[in-house]
């Protein structure tokens, strides 16, 4: 009996046009080479982001050049700049907005632990209100700083289950401070 | 220096020279706010609001609250200062200068939002820069630099996230220079203040 497996080992009609994998590599594969990042910028890291997207830096070599306005088109949220405690429901109500599976880079010391603004009226750290995978540190950090973020964040949705997370955003993926 | 103080004393009994280092000031009643300040604008030419804002002297002070106003005069390039003293500490208020410098309008809105002070007659006297329910004002003397425990401005994302508002860890801080020293020595650095919230200062506090 000729299953389908047997085929693609055998058959030397197709043998060499078929790849064999797992559900995960793939999702992964097309994941992590098409995130769309959603410009949640708040003050000058959003300038340097301005520049990871222009020529010399380039973030589309990492498929990352389609910046989303709008959060229903994005799946990765790019804190870039200082989370006041005004803004920050207004931060936590786009991320809630973004489809899954989602992401959230906190680029710089402000978005990552309130910076220097060690103040009234800062939020220390945007992780009290969402989940983040990647803090970038530097004030505001170099281009190729956030590249190399981005491309941390592309190992790590390699490594996620593809389908685990969907559809609920679970109390482990929330991060507390 | 002080010329146009005196040549306005006639008009408004109660103005008098204010002490200053830099530009003429002066001390005026929150009566005269207005009529003061058309008349600098109108026959005086200082016809360019450039600031206002206000000094907290601090609790046990009476009068606690001054208004000041920096004015700017284009032909003569000169500024002049005005400070009203609020009558009450409790809920200080002046009059509103919106009517002859629309410049005043987002000023006095931060001047509200910062000590608290009531600007009677303002088109739109709300907070500017906290939100609208946030229940201190940050400027006053009493209020911490790190703030003070309260709700998120959004019920929904506080109930969410279970997120508030938190003073914030000042580690040993504010980390300010010191001035009169040598660098290597009034830098934050110098004295050793740490950078984590447990551990001490070696050096004490000069």
């Amino acid at each position: 009996m000729e299953t389908q497996s047997s085929q693609v080992g055998y058959n030397s009609k197709v043998e060499g046009d078929v790849i064999v994998t797992k559900v995960d590599a793939v999702i992964n594969w097309v994941r992590k080479n098409s995130v769309w990042p959603m410009p949640m910028g708040l003050a000058c890291c959003a300038i340097e982001l301005m520049g990871v997207a222009a020529s010399r830096f380039d973030i589309s070599r990492f498929g990352m050049e389609v910046m989303r306005f709008s959060p229903r088109q994005a799946d990765c949220m790019i804190v870039a700049g200082t989370v006041t405690y005004k803004m920050a429901p207004v931060v936590r109500r786009i991320y809630d907005q973004m489809a899954d599976p989602k992401w959230v880079v906190a680029m710089g010391a402000c978005a990552s632990t309130g910076g220097m603004y060690r103040s009234y009226a800062t939020m220390q750290g945007v992780d009290r209100i969402v989940p983040v995978d990647v803090y970038i540190s530097g004030c505001p950090p170099r281009p190729e700083a956030l590249l190399d973020a981005m491309m941390k964040l592309q190992k790590k949705i390699e490594k996620e289950p593809s389908f685990k997370q969907l559809g609920k955003e679970t109390e482990e993926k929330r991060v507390w401070a | 220096m002080n010329e146009i103080v005196e040549s306005l004393q006639p008009r408004f009994a109660g103005i008098k020279p204010r002490e200053s280092s830099d530009h003429p000031a002066i001390q005026c009643p929150v009566g005269f706010i207005l009529p003061l300040i058309e008349c600098l604008r109108d026959e005086f030419d200082y016809k360019l609001l450039s600031d206002v804002t206000a000094v907290d002297w601090g609790e046990e002070e009476s009068p606690r609250f001054s208004v000041v106003y920096h004015i700017f005069s284009i032909k003569a390039a000169a500024h002049i200062r005005i400070v009203a003293d609020c009558e009450d500490d409790e809920n200080p208020s002046v009059p509103s200068i919106v009517s002859l410098f629309p410049a005043a309008n987002w000023h006095e809105r931060e001047t509200y939002d910062m000590f608290g002070i009531r600007f009677e007659g303002h088109p739109d006297l709300r907070r500017i820069l906290m939100w609208d329910e946030y229940p201190y004002y940050p400027l006053r003397k009493e209020f911490p630099l790190a703030g003070i425990e309260t709700e998120l401005p959004d019920a929904e994302i506080a109930e969410e996230t279970r997120a508030k508002v938190l003073a914030a860890p000042m580690m040993g801080g504010p980390f300010v220079a010191k001035e009169g020293e040598p660098m290597s020595r009034s830098e934050p650095r110098a004295k050793d203040q740490s950078w984590t919230e447990w551990s001490k200062k070696t050096l004490e506090e000069e």
